[in-house]
């Protein structure tokens, strides 16, 4: 009976298992998609709005990266918390930080992420540069809702960056 | 001419695409079985360098690296841990945890030359990695503390070479 029973559920148990495998993977290696809170990247991404975006992750083989990339990262003060802000600059470019008018040089293996919307984003102003390892993706489109999809671009705030 | 077209027709093509697409299948199901162990269970890792001398050897030891525990928030002070490097992200290193978020932790600036410490407090979140060979290893007493994050493994188990098999001792403190 147990048997039975067993071979009447097994299809529908691998099924399932293979498809948990095949997605994850899909999602650790090529897209995957993150819902947006908090409004530090609006006008570029409303949370208001439940928007959803696409993340890229075949970049992360290489690492590159761009100037003005919208990239998710992992918290440095949170690990269990990933955000969405704009890759400013890159290792070894130096920026000027516009809070206190210092000058300051990338270090290696590091980048600087600041929100779109400046007056309420957390961001590398206050938490200093953050480590290239931490990043876990690239924003390139919004997919919901229905009349925001689009492509998302990259964008460079003049004049305060020198790249190496 | 028309016999051959004939010969071709006869060939079952239909049944023949179907089996290549039946392997194929099982070979990605294989590859993606691998990646997700791999990835979230456990796997493999080299480990080189002088930087962990007494633990693990200078020419290279094969380790198993754990990483449900990781996830798990499951890292203590004198687990060896593998972590992307901050100063490469394409690199990974092992190192030793000396210190969690909210720990304090006192360190020798520069251990061959003179017996000057500091004292440090390390941030929430962050986790004080040194190597077990203070004298050669580029660690947090270079680069400062290391966002937890970056810890992508905990190692557990020496699995080559076979005469040092065994499991790593996770609190061999200085």
């Amino acid at each position: 009976m147990a048997r039975r029973a067993l071979a009447a559920v097994w299809p529908f148990v691998k099924g399932c298992a293979t498809g948990t495998v095949l997605s994850m993977t899909f999602v650790d290696q090529c897209a995957s998609v993150v819902t947006v809170d908090g409004a530090s990247m609006y006008p570029t991404l409303d949370a208001q709005q439940g928007e959803r975006a696409l993340v890229e992750k075949r970049c992360l083989y290489r690492y590159d990266l761009s100037r003005g990339d919208v990239v998710v990262f992992r918290s440095p003060r949170n690990h269990h918390e990933l955000l969405v802000k704009r890759l400013i600059a890159l290792p070894g470019d130096w920026i000027q930080v516009p809070e206190n008018q210092e000058i300051r040089q990338i270090p290696q293996g590091h980048c600087w992420v600041e929100g779109d919307n400046a007056g309420i984003s957390m961001d590398s102003r206050f938490y200093g540069p953050v480590p290239l390892g931490l990043v876990q993706g690239r924003v390139t489109h919004v997919v919901w809702p229905p009349h925001r999809i689009g492509r998302v671009d990259r964008k460079m705030p003049e004049g305060r960056i020198m790249p190496l | 001419m028309s016999g051959f077209f004939r010969r071709l027709g006869a060939i079952p093509w239909r049944s023949i695409a179907g089996e290549a697409f039946h392997r194929a299948f099982l070979v990605a199901q294989a590859f993606c079985a691998i990646h997700v162990v791999d990835h979230h269970l456990c796997s493999l890792a080299i480990v080189r360098g002088p930087s962990m001398l007494p633990a693990m050897n200078l020419a290279g030891d094969v380790v198993a690296v754990d990483r449900v525990s990781v996830r798990l928030g499951r890292v203590e002070p004198g687990d060896v841990v593998l972590m992307i490097s901050p100063e490469d992200p394409r690199k990974a290193v092992a190192k030793r945890v000396v210190g969690m978020g909210g720990d304090s932790v006192t360190y020798l600036v520069d251990p061959g030359n003179s017996d000057a410490t500091k004292t440090v407090v390390v941030p929430q979140d962050h986790v004080w990695v040194q190597g077990d060979n203070i004298y050669a290893s580029r660690d947090s007493r270079q680069f400062g503390a290391v966002p937890y994050g970056l810890i992508t493994g905990k190692i557990f188990c020496r699995v080559w070479p076979l005469e040092g098999f065994g499991l790593i001792d996770s609190n061999q403190s200085r």
